[in-house]
């Protein structure tokens, strides 16, 4: 097989391209594991289930600086029934980690919410511990008109 | 920098066992560490990495911040109140200064 001058050309810009995009996509795959990795880490090996935890946040995110979220958990918050701490990432960020919210019996009702940065649009998720160890899981896919990560 | 200035709003009367919401705000810029001056540098991080309210020294909800909280970290939570007392606010910034606010609530009836 041999190639004439402009096929080589193209053959080269298409490998450098092809270069480019791989190098550009490794730090969102490694933020990606690094998120499942870290949900993993919190839920101790288990396979969250889906329901009781909800994740609230708008579909839309205009400024990515302050995305309002908030997060409420299905329990009864009692001594021996409660929700000890529900984990929020953000796979798309440079750094997944959000933030951990841990309650108590005493907060009454398992419920928070703050605002949070997105780079760009994607999906946070919400991983819910209770006393008992049992692990839940929510996420919603949020979209982002203006990143708000660095400059 | 001690510039950062709490602000929390709490109800001043409660009915017993009634479940509250609380609100706190901070002033601080939150800087991520992903950000970079004129120069290309990259400017370090220095974010408040801990949040917690106690009501009469038991601890009723906290928080562990990453980056990816917002400048001037708000929070809302809830609170049952079992009697009078004091709710104390504290955050804790990657320097190691600490911010703390109190708030009294009482019972009635």
């Amino acid at each position: 097989m041999t190639f004439t001058r402009r096929e080589a050309f193209g053959l080269g810009a298409g490998a450098a391209v092809f270069l480019a995009t791989g190098l550009r996509l490794d730090p969102a795959v490694a933020a990606a594991e690094d998120a499942m990795k870290s949900v993993m880490d919190f839920a101790g090996g288990q396979e969250p289930a889906a329901g009781k935890v909800t994740l609230s946040a708008p579909e839309i995110a205009e400024n990515g600086n302050t995305v309002p979220i908030s997060v409420s958990v299905d329990s009864p918050m009692t001594a021996d029934d409660y929700v000890a701490s529900v984990m929020i990432v953000a796979a798309g960020n440079p750094r997944p980690g959000v933030a951990t919210f841990k309650f108590s019996p005493m907060s009454g009702v398992a419920e928070a919410s703050t605002r949070m940065r997105l780079a760009k649009t994607q999906k946070v998720i919400a991983v819910a511990k209770m006393n008992s160890g049992a692990v839940f899981m929510d996420s919603k896919e949020v979209k982002v008109t203006i990143g708000g990560c660095g400059g | 920098m001690a510039s950062a200035k709490p602000r929390v709003k709490v109800p001043k009367t409660a009915a017993k066992d009634e479940v509250i919401t609380i609100k706190t705000l901070i002033s601080h810029k939150m800087e991520s560490g992903q950000r970079k001056d004129k120069e290309g540098n990259i400017i370090p991080q220095k974010i408040i990495n801990k949040f917690s309210a106690e009501f009469n020294g038991t601890p009723v909800f906290e928080v562990d911040l990453e980056p990816a909280i917002s400048a001037n970290p708000y929070f809302e939570f809830s609170m049952k109140v079992p009697e009078s007392g004091k709710i104390t606010f504290t955050w804790v910034d990657d320097d190691g200064s600490t911010y703390t606010e109190e708030k009294s609530i009482e019972v009635t009836g």
